[in-house]
């Protein structure tokens, strides 16, 4: 062994730490996969060592590959082994590497429930730390439910450090498990008075976390939080709870009002820039949520105001980033309050952040009116020209168009201003947004009937100077508005001055090199232009230049002929066509212009982008129904259509009203006629079908812009959009005369009226009348379309599952799984009592449990029945199987105790082979230790591998009396094997005080550490525990003797064993053997597994059929191996271990345990 | 809650990767890597908060970062954070980092490794075993910070006396070097030269306004 022991340690030094690993990287630049592959195939061999700081050193090196981007999940067994060693300096090791790899799909998780269990109960408060901070990252649902208790117990912890971070941990439990919600919920809302700020705080984040999830459960805590607002100084408690109170007020606006005032005192009183900002915050938070019911806060609004603006001017970027942030949300119900400032946003155009100018855009977004639109856009359209690097320009640009054309150009008052800026920002380079300035100038062109002639002359003149956009080929985009202009020239071409000088220029040679789509769109618009001046002409008895023109289509037409592109080549070749023979009847001298005109008569008119989807299906037709039946040997292809419609027809309301409605007739009958206007085989009655759609009554129902134009601007030339600035600004001057004359008419009218505001010198949005208008085009819903509210819930959601109810009293079903005792919920520390309403929430399921116990129909009751004596033969429990089964297959049977990870490990061929397999009831490892009137003592020793020889022996007292028990001591006679830990300085006689008093009802947990000399024998320590009884009618002194046992099991540690590595250990031979025999036996061998795993903390290495090895471990490192079969009625059990005695007495508690089966 | 903090060099090289949600190893890098170009492109003084987007969670998530001569210190939070809050803990973070690996002053070798580029091999090397080291200690000194994705202290002292506290604990029970390994550095260790101790990290231009307030 010592051997060994050295050999191991010179191999250490040749092994790589991962100091030498991170050299070698560096070494290998050029080939570091290879060199880290090599590392890698070094690090398994290293795994397969005995020597545990070899293994923690290789698990070291793997942590950082982790970080490089390796995947370490085939080490994961490894890491398990690591995190189980007794040194911290390796459990640390292990628990970072696990915290770093493992994952809800790691398969080996199961096996760490144990060893974190045992972590998490260490003495030592950096394991337990260790453990905690580690599952904090990997638990998962099962390991949430199995040690939820566990670390709710920690919650309560005397230590702060180990206090926090339990609290903390808890969110992650609640997530995996949502169920322990409830019963946590009361010990950690008393956390959030903890004497320790860190607690506090860590108490305060989980609630904060959780009440943003689910705001409205929190509610009730809303004076508990109020009361620490104003009375905590630790910033980051106080940015949490003014978080949450942001959350909280739109539930509750009365909330809103009262934190107002304390809001509005920390706003002045801090210095924290932090705090500042998040009151503000919660303040407009509040303000928004109060803005329907109160309006009177205006002060509050000007102070948020005026303080984001002392951010917004500071010199930190992070201020003025945030302060703009916060403004857009004031913005929102407070417009006014902040277009006042619009001087300091601009200003923040200018500035060298590129966030914080998109920011900036953000808030003018929302900042224009009809007033202030034309000087905002002039402003954005400086910073287009001064901006440098495309992106943040391009940005710009998608402004300038979003605010422009926000709700249906709403604050647009002169179109012809809004044409000029299209125009202008043409001349962008390298913009990719060319397609959005064309959508803009078609949308425009169509809707506003009376900017049409203003629109086509620039048009034109965009035309003409196409070559300057077109001319190098890869200027991205911005080409795109040659669509637009080619369409509105082509379309509206009876507005064009010259046609002929554009036409012209829309048959240049340079065109073929635009893109195929606006090539095609200019060969269309060219037979419109062509049409149009062809009428002219003829009207005008100009045959010879109608003759001209058609001369020069024939002429230039072939170039487009010859495109590459299908679509330009096909309209272009049958336009030629077309022309040719125009040309041949032009010689003929007949007329021709009123026939080519009749190809593209008819308007346009604007649909809302919906209306196509809203028409109505027609009575009676079933868009389901087959037309004709689908040929049967053709069925996979028509598979995918038939979906089609399917997914259509869900979309469409599926019933239409059958009392369809006159409009619906009228739309109806339209339809009809439009149909047989377009069907070549329908004899019209009417000559023009076109002219007669538009005279139709039921035509009101398409959406059609209607244009009232007043002041119709002519300006010759290509205007720039600033002058209209200019002209607006005497145009509104004018409405304003005439709107205060007439004003003043009515005042003289009504001289006892009151004063209106509107006479104050400053004009408001609404005085501005639009010098054109524009339709809104209403976007109607079908009347069955649901608002989709529900949609926007992910049923994934996770923080779905914590939307629990927490007021409503705890019910004794929802209690944790608890694998020892129930302490947990009722439990209380001292300093609870100053907690009124915990407590009463606490109470209400106690007194329910102890009427259940009354009654003898409690679970708990059982447990404890089972605690007494060792697990019976069950009677009379379908009943509470069948509730069991119900409550859900997901939680399936709670496994209790240790038995858990070996247990689970083990069971499942079973579970596949044989499902019905009857579960064990749940069991206990505490067993009962002393009762009497007053108290009751039951207890569970576990060894502990931390230190060698330890046993702690966990000791749950409930008082049953009414009295208060305080001053509770346990004094043990020491033994010369076994040694109680007493506190320093005091002797073997002193006892050792429990550090809690109980409360009436109540019970809870103390630990006591034992030293062990040899763990070969079972021992057994008597022992008193002392305490005074008060109650209303004085104090008693009373006392307890009991006697503690330790038996051989009680010093096994469960401890995961490989079976390469258990058979080795069989080969050693330095093992002596011996072997028992339980006859009549009826229990499974699986239930027989789990029991011997639970009683005697083992823990099962291979299982084939009905024989299995098993491996512990003492706390002293003697290992213990078995071999367990099952015969028909028997069990035999051979034994091996390190030492004899020990075994011989292990294996006759496993009879004890086994005869009882 | 926080959602990853990721520490990497001007280089982009990680020195530290923490997710406190399940990422695959290859979509971590991919992480950091984009955003080491994010933050990359961005000047030092300009505002230090990044709407990441399509990073990581989505547009409820922000990225903060502080920018420390070499390093980069990038938190990705939720709405649920405070901007300046996290600002400020990323600060007592690299402040706790800096005061415990004082003692050695190779907090400094980090700050300042482009400088130290033309330093001898040896000084090198003894850069190397720093990141070695430090790299579990970095980490153990994050998880007093933040655990599982939430803050879990903020006081500075505190941190700093259980990170001591088991450092400690360690120390008593040997290390994971134990003696062989220790002799061997020794041996390689013995003909370096002192290192340079007044290496100044006065530059390190931090803006956190009152910090004092969260102490």
């Amino acid at each position: 062994m010592a051997l060994k022991m050295v050999k191991g340690s010179i191999d250490r030094m040749f092994d790589k730490n991962l100091q030498d690993l991170v050299r070698g990287i560096r070494n290998h630049k050029e080939d570091e996969a290879k060199y880290i592959s090599q590392c890698i195939d070094e690090i398994k061999q290293e795994l397969k060592q005995d020597n545990i700081a070899v293994k923690a050193n290789a698990v070291c090196k793997l942590t950082y590959l982790q970080m490089l981007g390796y995947d370490i999940s085939w080490a994961a067994f490894n890491i398990i082994e690591v995190m189980s060693a007794s040194k911290f300096t390796f459990k640390r090791i292990g628990y970072l590497a696990a915290s770093q790899s493992f994952h809800e799909g790691t398969d080996v998780i199961m096996l760490t429930t144990n060893q974190i269990r045992k972590d998490l109960s260490s003495p030592s408060q950096y394991d337990t730390g260790v453990a905690l901070t580690g599952l904090s990252c990997f638990v998962t649902p099962d390991l949430a439910r199995d040690l939820a208790n566990d670390i709710m117990t920690l919650m309560s912890h005397t230590k702060p450090y180990i206090r926090k971070k339990a609290v903390l941990i808890m969110y992650k439990v609640f997530l995996k498990y949502p169920e322990s919600l409830r019963p946590a919920f009361p010990r950690l809302k008393e956390k959030l008075e903890d004497p320790d700020p860190g607690v506090q705080s860590a108490a305060v984040n989980v609630i904060c976390e959780l009440a943003r999830r689910n705001p409205k459960n929190y509610l009730s805590l809303a004076p508990l939080f109020f009361k620490l607002m104003t009375s905590s100084t630790n910033n980051w408690v106080l940015i949490k709870i003014i978080k949450l109170f942001g959350a909280l007020t739109p539930l509750e606006p009365r909330l809103g009002k009262k934190l107002i005032e304390p809001l509005t005192n920390l706003i002045h009183s801090t210095s924290a820039m932090s705090l500042l900002y998040e009151c503000v915050n919660t303040v407009i938070a509040v303000l928004i949520s109060l803005s329907s019911g109160m309006p009177n806060h205006s002060a509050s609004i000007q102070l948020c105001v005026q303080k984001l603006r002392i951010l917004i001017e500071d010199s930190d970027q992070n201020l003025k980033y945030l302060g703009l942030l916060a403004m857009s949300k004031i913005l929102k119900t407070h417009p006014k309050s902040v277009q006042s400032h619009k001087d300091l946003i601009l200003q923040c155009l200018d500035d060298k952040d590129e966030s914080i100018r998109l920011r900036a855009l953000d808030l003018l977004y929302g900042m224009v009116s009809k007033k202030n639109l034309m000087e905002i856009v002039k402003k954005l359209m400086t910073h287009v020209d001064k901006a440098e690097g495309t992106t943040y320009r391009d940005e710009l640009l998608t402004k300038i168009i979003d605010i422009c054309s926000q709700s249906n150009y709403q604050y647009i008052t002169n179109f012809e201003w809004y044409i000029s800026i299209l125009v202008e920002l043409t001349r962008l380079e390298g913009t990719r947004h060319g397609h959005l300035i064309a959508a803009q100038m078609l949308d425009v062109a169509i809707r506003v009937k009376a900017i049409r002639k203003f629109a086509v002359s620039q048009m034109s003149s965009l035309l003409d100077s196409a070559h300057l956009l077109a001319s190098s080929t890869q200027r991205n985009g911005i080409c795109e508005v040659l669509y637009a202009a080619a369409w509105i020239c082509g379309e509206f071409s009876e507005h064009l001055q010259e046609p002929h000088h554009t036409l012209e220029a829309m048959l240049r040679p340079k065109v073929t090199t635009l893109p195929g789509h606006i090539q095609a769109v200019y060969v269309q618009n060219v037979v419109k232009l062509y049409a149009s001046i062809l009428q002219q002409k003829e009207q005008a008895g100009e045959a010879e230049g109608a003759q001209a023109v058609t001369q020069l289509m024939v002429d230039r037409l072939p170039q487009f002929v010859q495109s590459a592109d299908l679509e330009v080549q096909e309209r272009a070749s049958c336009i030629l066509q077309l022309v040719k023979h125009i040309q041949k009847l032009q010689a003929k001298d007949v007329p021709v212009a009123e026939e080519v005109s009749a190809l593209f008569a008819g308007e346009l008119n604007p649909v809302a982008p919906k209306a196509q989807k809203k028409v109505p299906v027609p009575e009676g037709l079933d868009l389901d129904a087959w037309i004709n039946e689908p040929l049967s040997d053709s069925e996979s292809e028509d598979e995918r259509p038939r979906a089609v419609f399917h997914e259509e027809e869900q979309r469409r309301p599926k019933h239409r009203p059958s009392e369809a409605d006159e409009e619906e007739l009228a739309r109806r009958r339209e339809a009809r006629k439009q149909e047989q206007a377009n069907n070549p085989f329908y004899i019209k009655s009417s000559p023009s079908p076109q002219k007669r759609y538009q005279d139709t009554p039921g035509v009101e129902h398409i959406p059609v812009v209607q244009i009232d134009l007043s002041v119709p601007l002519k300006v010759p030339g290509l205007p720039m959009s600033d002058q209209y600035v200019k002209l607006e600004e005497e145009r509104r001057h004018q409405q304003k005369l005439e709107k205060d004359k007439r004003r003043k008419k009515r005042k003289e009218k009504e001289k006892k009226g009151k004063r209106r505001h509107g006479s104050l010198p400053t004009e408001s949005d609404e005085d501005i009348a639009p010098a054109q208008q524009v339709d809104i085009v209403t976007e109607e819903m079908p009347e069955n379309a649901l608002p989709s509210d529900e949609d926007d819930k992910d049923p994934n959601d996770p923080y779905r599952a914590l939307d629990i109810d927490l007021d409503k009293p705890l019910a004794d079903s929802e209690k944790l799984p608890i694998q020892k005792h129930r302490n947990a919920e009722t439990s209380k520390s001292p300093e609870k009592e100053d907690v009124p309403v915990a407590e009463k929430k606490s109470k209400k399921p106690k007194k329910k449990e102890k009427k259940h116990k009354e009654k003898g129909r409690d679970k708990e009751k059982k447990k404890e029945k089972e605690k007494k004596k060792s697990p019976k033969p069950r009677k009379k429990k379908h009943k509470k199987e069948k509730e069991e089964r119900t409550k859900g297959k997901k939680s399936k049977k709670q496994p209790p105790g240790s038995e858990e990870a070996a247990g689970e490990a083990a069971r499942e061929p079973v579970q596949n082979g044989a499902p019905e397999e009857e579960p064990l009831p749940p069991e206990s490892s505490y067993s009962l230790l002393a009762e009497n009137s007053y108290i009751k003592m039951t207890c569970d020793v576990r060894g502990s591998l931390q230190e060698d020889s330890q046993v702690t022996v966990a000791i749950v007292l409930e008082n049953r009396s009414n009295s208060v028990l305080k001053g509770m001591e346990l004094s043990v006679l020491d033994s010369l094997n076994a040694r109680m830990a007493r506190p320093q300085g005091s002797s073997v006689h002193d006892g050792v005080p429990v550090p809690f008093q109980l409360p009436p009802g109540v019970s809870n947990e103390a630990q006591f550490v034992f030293t062990i000399q040899s763990v070969v024998t079972a021992q057994k320590l008597k022992g008193t525990l002392s305490f005074i009884a008060k109650n209303d009618e004085g104090a008693t002194q009373e006392k307890l003797d009991f006697r503690l046992h330790f038996s051989c099991s009680s010093y096994l540690v469960t401890t995961p064993c490989y079976s390469d590595a258990f058979a080795k250990l069989l080969e050693s031979g330095d093992l002596s053997m011996s072997s028992v025999k339980v006859d009549g036996i009826q229990l499974s061998f699986q239930n027989l597994l789990a029991k011997i795993c639970f009683h005697h903390h083992f823990s099962v290495v291979e299982r084939v059929d009905s024989c299995a090895s098993m491996y512990s471990r003492s706390i002293q490192g003697h290992h213990v191996c078995l071999l367990v079969k099952k015969g028909e009625n028997s069990v035999s059990v051979d034994g091996k271990c390190s030492d004899p005695t020990l075994l011989s007495n292990l294996l006759e508690e496993m009879k004890a345990t086994l005869a009882k089966c | 809650m926080i959602q990853a903090i990721l520490v990497f060099n001007n280089h982009g090289k990680p020195r530290l990767v923490r997710f406190y949600q399940r990422f695959p190893e290859e979509i971590q890098q991919q992480i950091v890597r984009e955003t080491f170009h994010l933050v990359l492109k961005r000047d030092d003084n300009i505002c230090n908060f990044l709407e990441g987007g399509s990073l990581i969670g989505g547009s409820d998530y922000k990225l903060i970062y502080r920018h420390y001569a070499t390093l980069y210190f990038v938190f990705c939070v939720d709405s649920s954070e405070s901007e300046l809050g996290i600002l400020d803990l990323i600060q007592v973070f690299v402040e706790t980092l800096d005061k415990c690996f004082e003692n050695v002053c190779e907090l400094d070798l980090i700050f300042h490794m482009d400088k130290c580029n033309c330093w001898v091999i040896d000084e090198a090397s003894r850069r190397k075993k720093w990141e070695a080291q430090r790299h579990q200690q970095v980490h153990y000194i994050l998880q007093e910070v933040v655990m599982g994705g939430m803050v879990l202290e903020t006081n500075m002292n505190e941190i700093v006396a259980q990170i001591e506290a088991q450092n400690r604990l360690e120390k008593s029970e040997g290390g994971l070097s134990a003696a062989p390994a220790r002799a061997v550095s020794a041996v390689k260790n013995i003909n370096l030269p002192e290192i340079p101790r007044n290496i100044n990290i006065g530059d390190l231009n931090i803006k956190v306004p009152n910090l004092s307030q969260f102490v």
